[in-house]
């Protein structure tokens, strides 16, 4: 299969040499995009740690946060760091209708994952402390939420991927490698933020 | 339906905003006539627009910075006529509220729309070639980062017709810049823009961090890499770890103006330092990204006119390092009043003089450089030598300043504006000058002419000296920035001389406007055929001017660090077209970068308005436009050997044609 790919690309040798070139620089450039956006979760995280005590006589991470649904939620990402490492361990056996199976479970996993965040959110918002009740709660409302947003981009774009190899019928390529190995390379990193907002924001906030 | 969109919006009472407005409208008039009258249209598209092609997107980077330097001089002018006038029982004919727009839309088009374009326009057109690649790593990411920051340019022009800018200056410090403060639509045009323009040249950083890191020619090591290159490695280092801080600031302020976040409010427990802060973390690199770049020209210019290699290459790099190392532990000295005590002041204040002297090694090598060099003194070299004595002058008084006693005395005062201008003008302006004179033949196949150039120096280095000397004298006076009305009659000689400089500056600027004018008239005079027109030493003057759309037909190998030196020296240089050339793999062009910004752009005016469903819908059109987009396959194609044989065997026979006419001359 993947010498199919090859020759549909057309032919020659250095043609082929060229492509893999092309693919390795977009690894390579995609990762150097997640070390510029763990510098924006830095200045997020900043934020939290000018404003832990800035309640403005509102309440403080121990009289909000409910750790129970935090856990589930973090086992959700946790989990489908998992079920994406089985995605991509398919994807090099070229197992295509495997990696959809995986890629599916992993967005349902993330999609949990949205689901108890947006619940979280309502529920704060529904007892008055939403963003604007204090800069405690602007910068937790920040930095959760850019790392929501994260989430919910990945899962679009894994919903895209699955389109077009799922229904387009898109091979299993160069191309679409370097894609699903940058999704890789995403979701993994939202993962490994999230574990340091678990522990500097929900753990730290009840102790 | 249109949000807070009213025709209210429209300043008609306003006539000096009303008549700049009617201004630009008929420069886009003619220029769309122009494009109308000889059916451009297609050619526009096809050729510009829609490119991917490095060389190109740097013509349209420059453009876009000369374009904005004629509009943020505006803005410079009527401040100092402003001042000259405005004093005692006189106010000047700008009303406060003007007048701070002014400031602000100064500053912000003066950085983000000149000098970045400037710089990143040269990163564009010579990084490829230096290192003798076809193109950047990611020629598609390039034409989105250059549109975006067009459209960010576009919106902050668009204040001028449309609402009001901000009036909070070009950092809009909050509280002022809080809604509470502005409640109008200034500070979310200067939100807007530089979120989108900011994303623009995020992306830029990775694109020329990939390009150089993976893409130079067989041979080049880091070691042999031009000095240009190195600069610009260490500016994409700068980018990539500043502008995510940005993005996040603005988008902190974006918060609380809103959403109601407390982030930087007086109440709510938001924290104003937070923000001045944050903003600093990204706007001290932010300064080295403007330097660094001309700093590389300079070196490239200083070795090319002196005719010598340059001197001390290897300190060069190191202290180009030093200085991308040292940027990100000075930022607090932007606000040493804040009050963080006696350590940590003068832990800022040690570090920051310490920038001085990789700073300095700089100074020594170029002049190290000349010493001994057979020097030509063409346009650039005049600007280079021009900005080594006033970027040093500009240097000591920022030594001075980083001493947190006397910052006491002069923060905030126009010994600042002084300073600044004295490193951004005498040193960023003048180096885009200067690599505008060097690199001009290889964007266009033909010099500047050096008559008007070297007219335009003269104008603009004493016009300098006349405007920003008496602003230090008025620093020491205790005459502050952002003011628009004094009462001390002592002032007011030294704001006549200075405004006398800024004439001066605009006859500098008319003169450079003529120097493109008359050498466009003259092209066929000033043509450069054989593609090394200043006896260059690094490779993107090896290929014909302007380069072939591949650039190389074949790619370089390298032994030194200038190799095209090195090849002249050893006689190893082709002089006639092979018979073979392999494929060449090029990508295609497409239109998607553009339609990624002009969605990018009706996001941004419509959360300025507040129009949500339109951001919603610009949303979708910028997520449907990239899904889209990679979905196409068809995105690459190959020149084929016999196309590459044929242009570059058309080169050679002009190279050898003129030769021929050389000697019959002789």
């Amino acid at each position: 299969m993947p010498t199919d790919a090859v020759a549909a690309h057309g032919g020659h040798d250095h043609h082929h040499d060229h492509a893999q070139e092309q693919l390795a620089n977009k690894v390579f450039g995609f990762w150097l995009y997640l070390m510029t956006d763990c510098i924006l979760f830095a200045t997020a995280f900043a934020g939290v740690a000018v404003n832990r005590h800035s309640y403005a006589g509102g309440p403080t991470g121990k009289d909000i946060f409910e750790l129970n649904g935090v856990i589930i939620e973090t086992a959700c990402l946790l989990f489908s760091s998992v079920t994406y490492g089985f995605a991509m361990l398919a994807a090099h056996r070229n197992n295509k209708s495997q990696v959809m199976l995986w890629l599916g479970i992993t967005f349902l996993f993330g999609l949990g994952f949205i689901g108890f965040e947006v619940k979280e959110f309502m529920h704060l918002v529904a007892d008055g402390n939403g963003p604007e009740r204090s800069a405690f709660l602007s910068s937790f409302f920040l930095l959760v939420a850019t790392h929501g947003c994260h989430v919910t981009a990945g899962l679009l774009w894994m919903a895209t991927l699955m389109f077009q190899m799922g229904v387009m019928g898109k091979p299993l390529n160069t191309t679409y490698m370097s894609r699903l190995t940058c999704l890789s390379l995403f979701w993994h990193f939202l993962d490994i933020v999230w574990i340091c907002v678990f522990t500097v924001v929900y753990l730290m906030g009840v102790i | 339906m249109l949000g807070r969109l009213t025709w209210a919006a429209i300043p008609l009472d306003n006539p000096i905003e009303m008549g700049a407005v009617g201004l630009m409208g008929i420069v886009v008039l003619i220029v769309l006539g122009f494009i109308a009258r000889y059916n451009l249209w297609v050619y526009l598209w096809k050729e510009w627009i829609t490119t991917i092609d490095h060389k190109k997107i740097g013509i349209m980077y420059i453009l876009m910075a000369l374009v904005m330097l004629l509009r943020g001089f505006a803005d410079a002018i009527m401040m100092r006529t402003q001042l000259a006038f405005s004093h005692g029982a006189s106010h000047g004919y700008l009303p406060p509220e003007h007048y701070d727009q002014i400031f602000s839309a100064h500053g912000v088009i003066m950085i983000f729309f000149v000098a970045m374009p400037f710089v990143i326009g040269f990163m564009n057109v010579a990084v490829p070639l230096q290192i003798g690649a076809r193109d950047v790593a990611f020629p598609f990411l390039n034409s989105i980062s250059f549109w975006l920051t067009f459209v960010g340019m576009a919106l902050v022009n668009l204040s001028l017709a449309i609402g009001e800018f901000g009036q909070a200056g070009w950092l809009a410090y909050p509280p002022l810049s809080e809604l509470k403060y502005s409640p109008g639509s200034g500070i979310d045009y200067w939100i807007w823009s530089l979120q989108i323009s900011g994303i623009g040249t995020l992306l830029t950083g990775v694109n020329f961090f990939v390009t150089i890191i993976k893409m130079r020619a067989p041979g080049m090591t880091f070691m042999r890499m031009p000095v240009f290159v190195w600069t610009i490695l260490c500016t994409s280092i700068l980018i990539m770890a500043a502008f995510p801080v940005l993005t996040a600031t603005i988008g902190m302020l974006t918060l609380d103006r809103y959403l109601d976040f407390h982030f930087f409010t007086n109440d709510g427990g938001g924290n104003q330092m937070m923000y001045v802060n944050l903003i600093w973390a990204w706007g001290h690199p932010e300064v080295y990204i403007l330097i660094l770049p001309v700093f590389g020209v300079f070196s490239e210019v200083v070795s090319t006119y002196s005719s010598k290699r340059l001197f001390a290459y290897t300190s060069m790099v190191w202290a180009t390092v030093s200085i991308t190392v040292l940027s990100f532990v000075v930022w607090l000295h932007h606000f040493f009043t804040m009050g963080s005590g006696a350590d940590v002041n003068a832990f800022f204040g040690i570090s920051t003089m310490v920038i001085a002297i990789p700073t300095g090694v700089k100074i020594f090598n170029w002049l190290f450089t000349m010493y001994g060099g057979r020097v030509r003194y063409e346009p650039a070299m005049l600007w280079t030598v021009g900005f080594m004595v006033t970027f040093t002058i500009g240097g000591m008084t920022g030594v001075m300043m980083a001493v947190p006693g006397i910052d006491f005395i002069v923060h905030n005062s126009l010994f600042l504006i002084a300073h600044f201008h004295n490193v951004i003008i005498g040193g960023v302006v003048f180096g885009c000058f200067a690599g505008l004179n060097y690199w001009f033949p290889k964007m266009f196949g033909f010099k500047l002419e050096a008559k008007w150039g070297t007219r335009s120096f003269w104008f603009w280095l004493v016009g300098f000296y006349v405007a920003f000397v008496p602003l230090y004298a008025l620093g020491f006076m205790g005459a502050t920035r952002r003011m628009e009305h004094y009462d001390n009659p002592a002032w007011v000689p030294y704001m006549w001389v200075a405004l006398l400089g800024a004439v001066l500056i605009f006859c500098g600027i008319v003169c450079s406007i003529l120097q493109i004018v008359v050498s466009i008239r003259d092209r066929a005079k000033l043509q450069d055929v054989t593609g090394d027109i200043w006896g260059g030493r690094t490779l993107e003057w090896a290929i014909s001017s302007p380069p072939p759309f591949y650039n190389f037909a074949t790619t370089p190998t390298v032994a030194d660090a200038e190799p095209l030196w090195d090849a002249k020296q050893r006689g190893t240089i082709e002089r006639q077209a092979r018979d073979h050339y392999e494929d060449i793999h090029m990508p295609k062009n497409t239109g998607a970068g553009f339609i990624i910004a002009v969605f990018a752009g009706i996001m941004g005016f419509a959360m300025i308005w507040y129009i949500w469903w339109l951001a919603i819908l610009s949303v979708v059109g910028i997520i449907l436009t990239l899904i889209i987009r990679t979905c196409n396959d068809d995105i690459d194609y190959y020149v084929p050997g016999e196309e590459v044989a044929r242009i570059e065997k058309a080169h050679f026979l002009k190279v050898a044609s003129l030769e021929t006419e050389k000697q019959h001359a002789d």
